[in-house]
């Protein structure tokens, strides 16, 4: 009997309470952006009178010379190519860092907790990057999300190639596999699962990356949707409706990912909370 | 004595003749050169620019040109009021959001693993903003915290209670970015909680219920000390994100009213939009050191090996 009351009154009261803290912002935010521009300015958590959805959909996207486009765009090659890298890479370094003992794994070990750790020194990065000639390109942005984000890669195949049992490799070296065969032929297909997470986790982070396109990408030409979003939050002050028509589009990736990948998600971003 | 004496020999052997150790690295199935490609981007964008920025830190520079004017920089971060507000805005940040993070996570994991109706809608819903944009979040919200049109003040009042001005008050602005960034990050405390307590063999929790134990004792005897991995990391990553946060102040209050909010991130920021690029290097070494300072002990200390009970 208690068990019932514990089961279904604290079950119903934590529905309550998560019903007005995190779905509430979020309808909020959905139906502003489908109120018609009137409405939407007095910001009332009320039901639309009048659905604009397709109106503010057309006017958010064709405002400054379709800008939100361009941005999409800009950030779905960053990325897509940023993510395709950092796969590659983290799981060549992991690969090589997990099979073969040596006196340099300290070291790089090291190198990812750093990578971890400390925050990126930004106008150094700048004055790096200018001097390659990569400054305020999308190249220079993609090489940035590569060196910022690779150390969580190195960590999530590290662990993941740990256990793949090694009698395979030697297997296939004795077979005559060369070490790039071995790799992209044999290993690489092994890691799928971890791949589908690596990708997932990295794709919603890069997506929403704002401070590094801020300071590395600056310009109208090679906007961001997380820039884009923020011009916008200055020139949309009496247009909340197109403002947060806006916000929902560029929710929207997330979400999609979020609804088939749930699981992916959650296990890369909780690795390690368990062995510590 | 033995491997001693076989081993010395062929080490001999390897030195003298070139050729024999490269063709081996060539061949072993774990090259070295796989880690050339992410070694040269990080090396490139992450490594110098970091050692660079200790040297840049003590000059007056514009990227081009730069003067050497020693602890200058230094100086002024630790003796001029807006800069130094900064420096402590971001401990307090750090600090209240991991507490709050780590103490709400923890309930949510604790009630997310116990037998309660809707388990998956709740644990869907609390992580979901974890994925959203920390601008789109920032926006939502400051509209939300709006004084006198803002939805939460007006909920507020309908109950009898005076909301306070939230982002436009300077005792307020700083928590009420805080508080935001716990709504948005909760759910990764809770997820990464949830792991820790799935960990832990149910064994523990029926052998304590026979013997009596009551739910608040198993929670603070067994619960806590065996999740206790899972609090370390969630208490070092949020310790990370805290101390360098910098989207959501940014876009909910621009450090300010004045630079009541402001942190070292968006100090960095704000000298290098003025184009004190010296001073803004000056304010990333000091970034550094504050979270190399806090985060290296405190990992220490939560990851040592448990001996004691």
């Amino acid at each position: 009997m208690t068990a019932a009351i514990k089961r279904y009154g604290v079950g119903i009261l934590a529905i309550a309470v998560t019903f007005v803290v995190f779905v509430v912002p979020l309808l909020f935010m959905a139906l502003i952006a489908v109120k018609d521009r009137r409405e939407a300015n007095r910001l009332e958590f009320s039901w639309p009178t009048n659905f604009s959805f397709v109106e503010n959909f057309q006017e958010v996207l064709s405002a400054r010379k379709f800008m939100l486009v361009t941005a999409f765009i800009n950030s779905t090659i960053l990325t897509v190519v940023s993510v395709a890298i950092l796969v590659i890479l983290a799981a060549m370094v992991a690969w090589v860092l997990q099979r073969r003992r040596s006196r340099w794994n300290p070291l790089i070990n090291f190198l990812i907790l750093a990578g971890l750790i400390i925050p990126p020194a930004v106008i150094p990065t700048i004055w790096v990057l200018q001097g390659l000639g990569l400054f305020k390109t999308l190249t220079g942005l993609i090489f940035i999300e590569v060196a910022f984000g690779i150390s969580f890669c190195i960590l999530l195949f590290r662990a993941f190639i740990s256990s793949i049992p090694k009698e395979l490799d030697e297997a296939a070296v004795i077979d005559g596999c060369g070490p790039i065969r071995l790799f992209f032929r044999v290993v690489f297909p092994l890691l799928k699962s971890v791949i589908v997470t690596v990708i997932v986790v990295q794709s919603v982070s890069i997506f929403n990356t704002f401070q590094n396109p801020l300071y590395f990408l600056p310009g109208d030409a090679n906007a961001t949707v997380q820039l884009t979003l923020f011009n916008f939050q200055s020139q949309f002050t009496t247009a909340y409706n197109l403002l947060f028509m806006n916000i929902l589009l560029i929710t929207i990736p997330p979400l999609v990912m979020y609804l088939f990948f749930n699981r992916q998600i959650v296990a890369g971003m909780t690795a390690g909370a368990v062995k510590g | 004595m033995t491997t001693n004496t076989t081993t010395a020999p062929t080490r001999a052997a390897r030195r003298t003749d070139p050729a024999k150790p490269k063709r081996r690295s060539g061949q072993s199935a774990y090259p070295y050169w796989f880690y050339l490609p992410a070694a040269l981007i990080y090396a490139t964008l992450f490594l110098v620019p970091t050692f660079a920025s200790f040297f840049f830190s003590f000059t007056r520079w514009n990227l081009t040109e730069f003067t050497w004017i020693g602890m200058d920089n230094f100086v002024q971060f630790f003796s001029e009021e807006a800069l130094l507000k900064g420096l402590t805005n971001t401990f307090i940040y750090g600090v209240v959001t991991s507490v709050l993070k780590v103490v709400l996570g923890m309930l949510l994991a604790v009630l997310l693993t116990s037998q309660i109706i809707a388990r998956g809608y709740l644990r869907s819903i609390i992580f979901f903003p974890v994925l959203l944009s920390s601008i789109g979040v920032g926006i939502v919200f400051t509209v939300l915290m709006d004084p006198s049109t803002g939805l939460i003040n007006k909920a507020l009042a309908v109950v009898g209670i005076d909301g306070p001005a939230w982002l436009t008050d300077p005792a307020w602005a700083l928590m009420s970015v805080a508080f935001v960034d716990v709504w948005k990050g909760v759910g990764l405390a809770t997820v990464i909680f949830i792991a820790g307590i799935v960990s832990i063999p149910s064994e523990y929790f029926e052998a304590a219920k026979m013997d009596g134990a009551s739910p608040v004792k198993c929670f603070f005897n067994i619960t806590l000390p065996l999740a206790r991995p899972a609090t370390a990391t969630v208490i070092i990553l949020s310790l990370i994100g805290g101390l360098r946060s910098f989207d959501l102040i940014w876009a909910m209050t621009k450090g300010g009213p004045g630079f009541t909010s402001d942190v070292i991130a968006s100090v960095i920021f704000k000298q290098y939009q003025a184009g004190f690029y010296g001073l803004s290097t000056a304010g990333n070494v000091v970034l550094f050191l504050i979270v190399t300072a806090v985060i290296v002990p405190l990992s220490m200390f939560l990851n040592r090996k448990e001996v004691e009970a």
